[in-house]
């Protein structure tokens, strides 16, 4: 039986139950491996260049330049006040509407660069979504107008259509069979890991291209936050996802890229499993190696 | 405290309220002339409501306006000495509020806003009187200023203490400034605001000398508004103005009357304001808008 089952093609050796757990361990590594070959290179999403940013006068940000490929998980990662945070701010220019902060460089988002003087932030925003350190929905708003906030704010108003897409989003944020039926409960009554997917449906809800994740897990406890990593893997299908983490555990099992920052700068970038296991530089070796930060 | 005042105004109260009955409260006259002696408070109870009316309705937007742009929009080199300016405001007595609007501001008030107003739109029943410059409508705006530092102020430390990642959650959402005011700031803050009006409520109410100097000191009938710029009386205003003459002990008590009057008003209002607050506090967090 067993010789039956290699010689069949690779794509129906994947199905059947009664496989031997060692080939099922072989088939779904050739799986992978034909499916890189064959797959054209992934488009880049967004292109970072030259990106500098200050806080008063004190530079957060030195020259970062990087490619975020499309529908694929990136992470930045560093010790604390490497710049990881500021960096991805700058992707929605949210860094700039803090009082004394500013940026220059180039973030372009499909041929389009952001920082342009013709360029709106708040359009920039609708494209761009993000997700904060701590779960932060409106408080006196319920679950379901939490969601609704965002089209709201950009005027949509057809009711069925603001229903349809508030019920997407929850499912799309792994909330929908934890909450629907007390749409109407205040989003606050939440636990935190669900207050946090909760504000990741209602990033989803304007259904963004990118979103941008900010030390999502940092508040939560482990469970919550491998439902959280869990969402990064569903989203990344169909969605660029940048994440701030500085856990490295965490950038290693989610992120198909990941960027070592230290002191503002950017040390390294490259494939998660490459800057894991072979990192080039020493400082990111000492990094991932757990000699600092 | 409070109970001590309450009850020392009660005691003086009760002669006239014995004397008049219910007819204190819903009366017209006011006759202190011995043996024809009448009193009824109703038009100084308008007089109050009214101008203290006409002072939010003008200073309650003023002051938002003055805390949403020094916390939400001015840089910081303005909003700090702008603040000051305002809570300077704050610091000048009453009664210099009061001179400067009976020798200047009330010109300003009848030449530049009540006649165009009675010019224009003197079909409208409000504004049908030729304006005088010392009535109800010049005692609300004054009254506004008065009560615009208490609130403006308050409004911005409520402001202050909205969380940043309430607006950045909005901003990300790619809402606008006002979007982000609309659906982050002002629902976290909102209890807050209410408390603060009503705190400047409170003040434009009880406020007496600043009144008396402009609202234009009008008794018995004549003292209830037909316009907003008929002359008027407060209950405070009419107390400041016959305390130091009252003919009779009848006389001293329908003063006190009106005192017991405006003691119990702004307990309510006081009252209202807090259970108003605190069922918004309650009720909002579930509700849909």
């Amino acid at each position: 039986m067993p010789a039956k089952e290699i010689s069949k093609p690779i794509s129906e050796a994947t199905g059947p139950t009664g496989e031997s757990s060692p080939l099922k361990e072989i088939s779904v590594s050739t799986v992978e491996t034909t499916k890189r070959i064959d797959e054209p290179p992934r488009r880049s999403k967004v292109s970072i260049k030259g990106i500098n940013a200050w806080f008063g006068s004190k530079q957060a940000l030195k020259n970062i330049s990087l490619e975020i490929e499309e529908n694929a998980a990136t992470a930045f990662m560093g010790p604390s006040g490497c710049g990881k945070t500021t960096l991805i701010r700058c992707l929605n220019r949210m860094h700039e509407m803090t009082p004394g902060a500013k940026a220059k460089g180039q973030v372009i988002l499909d041929g389009i660069d952001i920082y342009d003087k013709s360029i709106d932030p708040v359009i920039i925003k609708r494209r761009i979504g993000m997700v904060f350190q701590k779960p932060n929905p409106f408080p006196t708003m319920s679950i379901f107008d939490n969601v609704a906030a965002g089209l709201k704010l950009n005027g949509v108003k057809d009711k069925k259509l603001i229903k349809e897409i508030v019920e997407e989003s929850l499912e799309g944020a792994g909330l929908w069979e934890e909450v629907k039926n007390e749409l109407d409960k205040p989003g606050m009554g939440l636990s935190g890991g669900q207050q946090q997917r909760l504000c990741i449906a209602r990033a989803l809800a304007m259904q963004p291209e990118v979103l941008l994740m900010d030390e999502p897990t940092s508040a939560l406890d482990p469970i919550a936050s491998s439902k959280i990593e869990e969402l990064v893997h569903q989203l990344k299908k169909h969605l660029t996802i940048i994440i701030v983490t500085h856990n490295m555990q965490q950038a290693a099992r989610v992120a198909d890229h990941a960027a070592f920052m230290y002191l503002g700068e950017m040390i390294e970038f490259g494939k998660t499993l490459q800057i894991f296991q072979y990192p080039k530089q020493e400082l990111t070796e000492k990094f991932v190696s757990g000699k600092f930060g | 405290m409070l109970i001590l005042v309450a009850f020392a105004v009660g005691e003086g109260a009760l002669p006239i309220f014995s004397h008049e009955g219910f007819q204190f409260i819903t009366g017209t006259d006011w006759n202190a002339v011995y043996g024809r002696e009448s009193f009824g408070a109703l038009p100084y109870i308008i007089g109050t409501l009214l101008s203290s009316a006409i002072a939010m309705a003008i200073g309650v937007p003023i002051s938002l306006g003055i805390a949403i742009f020094v916390t939400e929009m001015a840089p910081h080199r303005i909003s700090t000495p702008l603040s000051f300016v305002v809570e300077l405001l704050a610091a000048v007595p009453s009664i210099i509020y009061g001179l400067w609007a009976l020798f200047v501001f009330r010109f300003w008030i009848r030449d530049l806003i009540e006649r165009p107003l009675y010019e224009h739109l003197s079909w409208i029943p409000f504004f049908d009187k030729t304006p005088f410059g010392l009535d109800i409508f010049t005692a609300g705006i004054v009254l506004s200023i008065m009560i615009i530092p208490i609130i403006s102020s308050i409004t911005r430390e409520i402001l202050r203490v909205v969380p940043n990642s309430q607006r950045e959650a909005a901003y990300s959402l790619g809402a606008t400034r006002w979007g982000t005011l609309r659906t982050a700031v002002f629902p976290y803050a909102k209890s807050g605001i209410l408390g603060a009006s009503f705190l400047g409520l409170g003040r434009a109410i009880g406020e007496t000398i600043l009144v008396t100097m402009i609202i234009g000191n009008a008794i018995g009938p004549a003292a209830i508004p037909t316009t907003l710029f008929s002359q008027g009386q407060s209950l405070a205003s009419l107390i400041a103005n016959e305390f130091n003459e009252a003919a009779s002990d009848l006389h001293l008590s329908a003063l006190i009357g009106l005192g017991a009057i405006l003691l119990l008003l702004s307990m309510v209002i006081n009252i209202g304001a807090r259970l108003m607050v605190s069922r918004m506090v309650k009720a909002v967090p579930g509700g849909r808008e």
